[in-house]
């Protein structure tokens, strides 16, 4: 790929990709999903949302992504390659591996050999080979979830959005899975956004974790992450981290009450 | 000692196990139909003189050993299968596409669907003579009733099976500015393929039902079975009666297996009819 060769750890530069200023949603039924959230995501840095469920963060990552529009405030996009990975890996059923990592681009209108190369070098980037022909039924969820990731790939996204990917995986798969996305992380230097409700997920991933409170979701506490990327699998083990969890999860516990 | 003993048991529990298994399955099935049988023979054998109303299974099939009367019987069944699968594709065509103009504009599914519904209740049997005022060759008469019983299922499988998309489909689509061309094609199509497979063979059962109602009310021209059923009634060839009744029943039977077999050779590779 273009950078073999990676600066070791990603630094945030230039304007930020997703820029969120006083962004408010309020819901037809009166729920005030968000209040007065201001957010930047710039290249190279991976942001982490953790929060209680139903305090917003959900509805955060939908107007990032141009799902949903903010009721009021300004949600600004500098990009429009965007990857999306769904809670669920959303693969349709009747297409092979091959085929459902092949779809976005056949949705872009690239030709089949154009299509064909980028699903063949985003499924050996997730370590896929050889499943190319495989069925999603024939997939084991982690299987299933390195397929959907490869899907965004194709579409070399600068932004990166992730809805809690990994919360339905077990804790093995998941942590196998968070170490890869590490390392695209450091190849691609891509901007991400990342919703999850575990915490110890959120500080080994991210550049910076931010947490909400729900019921209106506000943004109530933000923590720099310093470990260097990519990330060592040992660091989980280490006292710093062991701490910075522990902030972050207080902080999580305040905002719960 | 525990592996090489656990191999010796698993396999001696596997191999007693297989011989039930298939008799636990074939057994039932086949103690009925020779039951069946054997009454059938038991009551036609005490009627005594009257063994015409219902004549043993032998003299039944013997009609299909003479030939003449087996040849009408097997050409009214190939006319009454061609008007089965002719009213079955008509009622596929205009069902899918119904289902998809429904699925892509409210309106059409609020001033249509109704209608849809009404169809499934109208009795077939009082709606026929009129279709035999209105179209006056029999086949697409009879292809006709074929349709009018067959198309509620074809629109509302399909209808259906077009909605199930789920919404986190529709909106990986949606992020890539997909139109609504692209979104019918790629994905309700194929995501509805199930439920319009499932609609197909429910409809071909149907269909069979309706050719035959259909060869009641259309005498003129080639006649299908019904038309020999009532033929046989009315001059009391009861042997024959019976023989066009057991295979027109077949015919019903082998349509519904045939389009099992197609929806899973269709859809059946990835997914699970159970």
């Amino acid at each position: 790929m273009a950078q073999t060769n990676p600066s070791p750890t990603p630094v945030a530069t230039g304007e930020p990709l997703l820029d969120f200023e006083n962004v408010e949603m309020t819901f037809p039924n009166g729920t005030v999903a968000l209040h007065s959230v201001d957010l930047k995501v710039r290249r190279g840095e991976f942001v982490t949302v953790v929060g209680p469920s139903g305090c917003g963060k959900s509805t955060l990552l939908r107007i990032a992504s141009g799902l949903e529009r903010a009721s009021d405030g300004t949600a600004t996009l500098d990009t429009d390659r965007i990857g999306y990975v769904f809670q669920d890996a959303t693969l349709l059923p009747w297409r092979n591996v091959m085929a459902n990592v092949e779809l976005l681009a056949e949705l872009q209108w690239d030709t089949m050999a154009v299509r064909r190369k980028k699903a063949q070098e985003a499924i050996d980037l997730v370590g896929l080979s050889g499943f190319e022909k495989h069925l999603p039924k024939q997939l084991s969820g982690g299987m299933r979830m390195r397929t959907s990731l490869a899907r965004s790939l194709t579409l070399d996204p600068e932004l990166f959005l992730f809805d809690e990917p990994f919360g339905a995986l077990d804790e093995i798969t998941r942590e196998r899975l968070n170490d890869e996305l590490i390392k695209l992380f450091a190849e691609k230097r891509f901007g991400g956004l990342f919703i999850t409700h575990s915490v110890s997920e959120a500080v080994y991933l991210s550049t910076r974790v931010i947490v909400m409170s729900g019921r209106p979701g506000t943004i109530v506490d933000e923590f720099e992450v310093p470990f260097d990327m990519p990330r060592d699998p040992e660091i989980r083990f280490t006292g710093e981290f062991a701490e910075l969890v522990g902030k972050v999860s207080h902080a999580l516990r305040g905002a719960h009450s | 000692m525990s592996a090489e003993s656990t191999t010796i048991v698993k396999r001696m529990t596997s191999g007693r196990s297989a011989g039930p298994a298939k008799v636990g399955v074939w057994g039932p099935p086949v103690l009925v139909f020779a039951g069946v049988i054997a009454l059938w023979y038991a009551i036609s054998a005490s009627l005594g003189q009257r063994s015409f109303i219902l004549p043993p299974p032998n003299q039944v099939l013997g009609v299909f050993l003479r030939d003449s009367t087996r040849e009408e019987i097997f050409a009214g069944l190939g006319v009454t299968l061609q008007t089965t699968l002719f009213g079955l594709l008509l009622a596929a065509v205009i069902g899918i596409v119904w289902a998809i103009a429904m699925s892509q504009a409210k309106w059409i599914e609020r001033s249509t669907y109704p209608y849809a519904v009404v169809l499934q209740s109208i009795p077939i049997l009082a709606i026929t003579p009129l279709i035999a005022f209105w179209i006056d060759d029999g086949f697409y008469a009879r292809s006709v009733v074929c349709l009018l019983i067959a198309l509620f299922p074809m629109v509302s499988n399909t209808y259906f099976g077009l909605q199930s998309v789920d919404r986190s489909h529709r909106e990986l689509f949606g992020l890539q500015n997909a139109s609504r061309w692209i979104v019918l094609t790629k994905l309700q199509l194929p995501a509805a393929s199930p439920a319009i497979f499932a609609g197909l063979r429910i409809s071909a059962g149907l269909s069979v039902v309706g050719a035959v109602v259909g060869d009641f009310f259309f005498q003129q021209g080639v006649i299908g079975i019904g038309a020999l059923i009532r033929r046989y009634q009315a001059r009391l060839q009861t042997d024959e009666l019976f023989a066009s009744v057991l295979l027109a029943s077949l015919l019903g039977v082998v349509v519904f297996l045939v389009f099992g077999l197609i929806a899973r050779l269709a859809v059946g590779r990835w997914y699970d009819f159970g």
